[in-house]
């Protein structure tokens, strides 16, 4: 008798079954609170895709611009789904997914600081400040990947003029659009919100400097950067400020989102400048070659240009500054 | 569930199911559908099976001893054997799809980008692993030398979580939650060889506990 009950001897014998069961009841316990989490954290996803929200709508009378590439564009479609917009995810597929609902009329954009004239810009009169033009840039994200893009607006120094910026106004502050009921994926993306950029005026009136309002021949698409965002083609993507509600005029550099950041260790990202720079690495990865997207897997990386190929227009206003400290 | 669980079909289903996400990788690819940057995705979706796997094969021991199922241990090899498959495709997707066969860069990465570094490691310390999983090289070194040389994983899933953690730019999440779960795991392990070890001492007899599927 003994002998034959060996043969079955299971591990449930060894362990008083109580003890045994329990540890079962736990771990799927444990496993079932797993799965709620989960859960609990697609929710706002789910819930943002239950309203509709604003889609993009043509754009007519585009003005040709000089300084447009001709380059070939990157399909839109791949511009629309590939996106960095942390206030809605951080993975490169949250924006076009997050963004949907995002509410961006009505819109109003405050431009103050030291400036003569502060006012408030409706989107209506953005819009309508100084004729649309269709400019392609090139651009180059600090991940290595770049696109190039028909962006449609006009150089931001029409808008800048209208303010007068006085003697005092040194630079140019950007703060992005925030409401956590509209982004609640914001508070976990790991960075300062709301999104700060800045440039120095000079940069900011630079006329490759874009005040953009859409691509693609219409408005733009939430994700990227609706309804008002600025462009700055020599300078990684992080640079160009989507959705914007304030431009505001100071005299010394103002904080930034990505300046401020520190990662592990007190790593820094990137510095105040960030122009192209194909010789001055990353802190984990080499900018001197980039993944033009849309030319599928087998697409070899290409060089990457200093001031991403546009220093005739923007080297003189860097001469004698080192840039691989101010990177 | 026991009988399931040693049946020959079984381990065939399993095998087919740890297919499943290269094989969704491929189906994509010839579907044109590998996101906008395709070599980024296949190198972030490789890289996140590698730690998966690594990290499933470090909790089927536990598994076994918690839920009372030893014959888990059939598919501690072939699921390991996996990890090191997803980690080759990962290291294949950087070589081929990122860096484009441009040695003197990869090289470059690997001794100054300390994310690369770390993850090179893990993946070299796979490699004797794999090797030495027959059961002939378990004879060979013999049981206790060939336990001791398969710990590396635990180094392995060290370095891919560091690995992760470094890479990430601001939205540490994923690796955190990863780092946890390894955590459990690895102090399941130190606990229970710090329970064995109180045994040894207590100089009681060892208890009959079943080690392997085949002793129980
Ligand atoms: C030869 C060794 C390895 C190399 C060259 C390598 C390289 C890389 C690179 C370049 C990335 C993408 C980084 C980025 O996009 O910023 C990455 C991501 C990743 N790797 Fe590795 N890796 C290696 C080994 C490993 C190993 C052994 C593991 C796991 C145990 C691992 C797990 C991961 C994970 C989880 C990710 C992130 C995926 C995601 O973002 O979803 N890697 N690796």
């Amino acid at each position: 008798m003994l002998i034959q009950n060996r043969g079955d001897l299971t591990y449930a014998d060894v362990t008083p079954r109580g003890l045994y069961m329990g540890r079962r009841n736990f771990l799927l316990g444990a496993l079932g609170t797993y799965g709620a989490v989960a859960l609990w954290k697609r929710l706002p996803g789910w819930m943002a895709g239950a309203v509709t929200g604003s889609v993009p709508r043509p754009l007519g009378n585009l003005v040709p611009s000089p300084f447009s590439t001709t380059e070939t564009a990157t399909p839109a479609g791949y511009v629309e789904s590939y996106n960095n917009f942390y206030e809605f995810g951080t993975d490169k597929a949250d924006p076009s997914r997050n963004a949907k609902n995002f509410v961006t009329s009505p819109w109003t954009v405050s431009v103050e600081g030291e400036v003569a004239k502060p006012r408030q810009f409706s989107m209506d009169e953005i819009l309508k400040l100084a004729p649309l033009e269709e400019r392609i840039y090139r651009h180059r994200c600090v991940e290595t990947w770049s696109i190039v893009v028909p962006w449609i607006g006009y150089s931001l120094s029409n808008l800048i003029k209208l303010v007068e910026p006085t003697s005092k106004a040194k630079y140019v502050a950007f703060e992005s659009y925030y409401d956590p009921r509209q982004m609640p994926w914001a508070s976990k993306a790991g960075i300062q919100i709301p999104y700060l950029e800045g440039l120095r005026l000079d940069e900011a009136m630079n006329p490759l400097t874009l005040l953009c309002v859409g691509m693609y021949a219409e408005t733009l698409p939430n994700q990227d950067g609706a309804p008002v965002r600025i462009v700055v083609p020599w300078k990684y993507g992080f640079k160009s400020a989507k959705s914007l509600v304030k431009i505001r005029f100071v005299k010394s550099e103002p904080l930034t989102t990505w300046d401020m950041f520190r990662g592990f260790g007190g790593m820094p990202e990137y510095g105040f400048y960030a122009n192209v720079n194909p010789h001055v690495d990353h802190p984990r990865w080499s900018q001197a070659k980039e993944h033009r997207l849309g030319g599928g897997l087998f697409a070899r990386p290409i060089p990457t240009l200093m001031f991403n190929g546009y220093g005739d227009q923007v080297a003189s206003m860097y001469a004698g500054m080192d840039l691989r400290k101010y990177f | 569930m026991r009988k399931i669980l040693t049946s020959k079909w079984t381990k065939v289903v399993v095998f087919c199911l740890c297919l499943l996400p290269i094989a969704l990788l491929v189906w994509r690819g010839f579907h044109g559908d590998l996101t906008a940057n395709p070599s980024e995705f296949l190198e972030h979706r490789t890289g996140d099976w590698t730690l998966r796997f690594v990290v499933i094969t470090l909790s089927i021991t536990p598994l076994r001893k918690i839920l009372g199922l030893p014959e888990l241990i059939r598919f501690r090899r072939m699921v390991g054997l996996f990890a090191f498959f997803y980690g080759s495709m990962h290291f294949t997707a950087w070589i081929c799809f990122d860096k484009f066969f441009d040695w003197p860069a990869m090289w470059a990465d690997v001794h100054k980008r300390r994310y690369i570094t770390v993850g090179a490691t893990g993946f070299v310390l796979m490699i004797p692993l794999a090797i030495t999983s027959t059961a002939g090289w378990i004879r060979r070194l013999g049981g206790k030398r060939w336990h001791r040389l398969h710990q590396a994983i635990y180094i392995t899933a060290i370095a891919g979580i560091v690995h992760y953690y470094w890479q990430v730019k601001s939205d540490v999440r994923k690796p955190i939650e990863y780092a946890l779960l390894v955590a459990l795991l690895l102090s399941w392990r130190l606990a229970s060889w710090l329970i064995s070890r109180k045994r040894v001492a207590d100089t009681r007899p060892r208890s009959a506990e079943p080690t392997t599927a085949e002793s129980a």
